[in-house]
């Protein structure tokens, strides 16, 4: 899959790379190791710019080509920040017969952006997931945390101002 | 002792639709009542009936409550929980049958079913190890730890018929004769529990509902080939089932059930959790094993196989998720048992994930040898809104889809082959009359091509050209010979892939082909969508003499393709309007704004 890559300068905070050394350090050891880093480094940061990939090859001592590679491989690393609301549509075969492709669209319609794109406000980002399971409730959403099923197109423009106003 | 037990469903369905706020809020209710200390809410794994969640039944009557709310709850504890008074208006109406209320096994979703992988599900508290001992959890392990040799164990599995259900359906048995035969120091067993179908959970249901069944099970193959660690490689989009197994995986230390001498026999095996991170390619097994190791999952070439060489260039066995929930029962209940359900050639039951246009989208075990028309019209309650059923799509993107003249073929592993689809995890899609073949084959063709790792050359430009003619089909671009050339692409990447991914990524195309080949041509000839889901094929008209003039639809459009006309209708007021083709962006809006179905799309 086609990664987007941030432009947006590396925000990193003490404290973010004082855990990030722990995790390191945790892992040091195990056979396998940069997997669960990149896991636990994304949870910290959010997403793995350069900069956090950088700090992890020689954290573990291997090459930094070597966790690009693995970062850019896997769907669920992220090399752009996400919004404050990520809205995640699922693209699972169950929820697309049932239309989940036109909410893709009419979300895209009412953020502005594309799919795996963030706002420039750093609000909302939008990504199209697999399969969540949830393929009773289909067409499904997730807003971070919150689950929305058997949604419509006409719904969304209601969902979205709810999390624009928090 | 309760006198009463609530069962609140906490698999990711239910979840999804707050079933564990439902959960506290009864718990809440109940000490407010001072019922605390008789009733006992235990929130379990799935039930199967997804489309009916929040799911929540209550024993020793059985009332099966569905789609329940929060506000409810206060009611049912009142009425049936403190006076004895079960509220029927909110139970699964199928339950109720004038005065009385029958048990579910009696419903037309649960009557057909045989729960065996799924029998837990449900039923126990997947987060108490205790639950599942008193179900003859870990029974199976002692059994084989204390009674049983190796070889014993092997042949039982080789007697019992059990094939993967993870989609290639190879024996287990042997599987295990083949890793067994191997000397090494160190052995792996492996779990793939990376359910990457995209619209089939019946693994993760497992996961959820019953964690501590793939554990005994991985402990049972540890001992029948010799190794002493076990790797569970599971999905990080499934954060429930990851943080069940994990209690599950400390409990079972806990209880000397995992960990060094288990049973005081000498023999030791560990289980340790890998997260996936979204490829599904993963699922491929040296793909898997790959990923295990910390690296790009791609595949490599068989031979040597995982038996011979696989995790970290060790012997390796690597099982699906539901076919470990077969095993502890196939060793309590004996071989002939298991191999007494099903088809000749394929043994035990079959869950599948029914979703899609159907009325009960969930979870369902049946015996192999089911046919679909069972599945599809008696389990799963046949298409909503009056619809014709169209197809079933079974195993993914790997899969095919299998039109109504084959509904009456009873599901194996070979029949499925021998119709152009495949068994695969379980993932069981039904498509009715708007669902475009065309579409749903370059939905796949999307899947895979985002999918293929890019190691071999076949899948990963071939892939995409087909899916650069699929596009153009539906967009009205097509020409017979593309379709020609496109079928001839298809066998070229089927026998040059190197893993099961590219071999098996044109099957979605090939099986539309082959029952839908009218769908193409209608795209390519006529240029017409007849689904009407091909948004460059189709246009919009209003029918005039329909139209009640109102103006919403004009209002509506966001390119200003409506406009008004001199005409008006035959007994209505004002004038009809009408959609410039040249403008029109296809949206839909108009259509879906008229409330006098005045708006067609062909």
């Amino acid at each position: 899959m086609q990664k987007k890559i941030s432009s947006i300068p590396f925000q990193g905070t003490p404290e973010q790379e004082a855990q990030l050394k722990e995790v390191i350090a945790r892992h040091k050891d195990d056979p396998g190791a940069v997997m669960p880093v990149l896991q636990e480094a994304q949870d910290i940061y959010g997403y793995l710019p350069i900069e956090v990939q950088t700090m992890i090859a020689e954290g573990l001592s291997v090459p930094v080509d070597e966790v690009y590679g693995v970062s850019t491989f896997y769907s669920q690393f992220a090399l752009s920040p996400k919004g404050k609301y990520n809205v995640s549509v699922c693209l699972g075969t169950a929820c697309y017969v049932k239309g989940s492709g036109d909410v893709l669209n009419k979300l895209s319609e009412e953020l502005g952006i594309e799919a795996e794109e963030c706002t420039n406000d750093g609000q909302f980002s939008l990504t199209a997931c697999r399969c969540i399971g949830a393929c009773g409730l289909a067409p499904v959403i997730t807003i971070n945390d919150d689950v929305y099923g058997r949604l419509t197109t006409d719904q969304i423009p209601a969902i979205i101002a709810k999390y624009k106003e928090a | 002792m309760y006198r009463s037990n609530v069962l609140v469903c906490g698999g990711t369905g239910c979840t999804s639709s707050n079933s564990l706020q439902i959960a506290q809020t009864l718990k809440d209710e109940l000490k407010k009542q001072g019922l605390d200390k008789e009733v006992n809410v235990i929130t379990t794994g799935c039930f199967g009936l997804c489309a009916l969640g929040p799911i929540m039944v209550v024993y020793p009557e059985g009332s099966f409550y569905s789609m329940v709310k929060v506000e409810d709850i206060p009611e049912i504890v009142e009425e049936h929980l403190l006076k004895g008074r079960i509220v029927t208006r909110l139970l699964y109406q199928e339950t109720v049958e004038e005065d009385t209320v029958k048990s579910l096994n009696k419903t037309a979703f649960y009557a057909k079913q045989k729960r065996v992988a799924l029998r837990n599900c449900g039923v126990i508290d997947p987060e108490k190890i205790d639950d599942y001992i008193a179900q003859d959890g870990y029974a199976a392990l002692g059994k084989v730890l204390t009674e049983m040799t190796r070889e014993e164990v092997i042949q039982t599995m080789l007697d019992s018929g059990l094939r993967g259900r993870g989609g290639a359906g190879f024996p287990t048995g042997l599987k295990w004769k083949f890793a067994a035969a191997n000397d090494a120091d160190q052995k792996y067993v492996c779990c793939n529990a990376d359910e990457g179908d995209p619209g089939a959970f019946m693994d993760r249901s497992v996961l959820e509902g019953d964690p501590h069944v793939v554990l005994e099970a991985m402990a049972i193959a540890g001992y029948a080939i010799g190794a002493s660690k076990g790797y569970i490689y599971v999905r990080a989009e499934y954060p429930i089932a990851v943080k069940r197994l994990q209690i599950a995986i400390d409990q079972a230390h806990e209880y000397g059930l995992l960990g060094d001498d288990i049973f005081g026999t000498g023999f030791n095996f560990d289980i340790q959790l890998r997260l996936g991170a979204g490829a599904f390619v993963c699922g491929e097994e040296t793909a898997l094993m790959t990923s295990i190791e910390g690296k790009r999952g791609e595949p490599r070439p068989r031979p040597p196989f995982p038996a011979v060489k696989g995790l970290y260039q060790k012997p390796t066995t690597l099982n699906n998720v539901e076919t470990y929930a077969n095993i502890p029962q196939i060793i309590l209940k004996g071989a002939e048992w298991f191999a007494s359900m099903g088809t000749e050639k394929s043994k035990g039951t079959k869950v599948f994930a029914l979703g899609g246009k159907i009325e009960h989208t969930g979870l369902v075990e049946v015996p192999m040898g089911t046919t679909l028309r069972e599945i599809v019209e008696e389990i799963g309650g046949g298409i909503p809104n009056g619809k014709k059923f169209k197809a079933a799509q079974t195993g993914g993107p790997s899969g095919g889809c299998i039109p109504a003249e084959h509904l009456d073929v009873p599901i194996d592993y070979d029949n499925l082959i021998a119709i152009g689809s495949m068994m695969g995890s379980g993932g069981l899609i039904v498509m009715d009359e708007t669902t475009c073949m065309v579409d749903i084959a370059k939905f796949f063709l999307e899947f895979t091509v985002d999918e293929s790792c890019g190691k071999c050359t076949p899948c990963r430009i071939g892939t995409k050209r087909l899916l650069e003619m699929l596009e153009k089909i539906t967009k009205g671009q097509g020409t017979l010979e593309m379709i020609d050339e496109m079928e001839q692409l298809c066998y070229y990447i089927k026998a040059n892939s190197l893993c099961g991914l590219g071999q098996t990524a044109p099957n979605p195309v090939l099986s539309t082909l082959r029952y839908f080949r009218d769908e193409y041509v209608a795209h390519v000839v006529d240029k017409k969508c007849p689904a009407g889901v091909c948004k460059d094929l189709l246009e919009y008209t209003i029918v005039k003499d329909n139209c009640m003039g109102c103006s919403l639809c004009s209002r509506k459009c966001p390119v200003g393709a409506i406009t008004v006309t001199d005409y008006i209708p035959a007994g209505k007021k004002r004038p009809a309007f009408e959609i410039d083709h040249s403008k029109c962006i296809k949206c839909g809006a108009c259509m879906d704004s008229c409330k006098f179905n005045a708006i067609i799309k062909g």
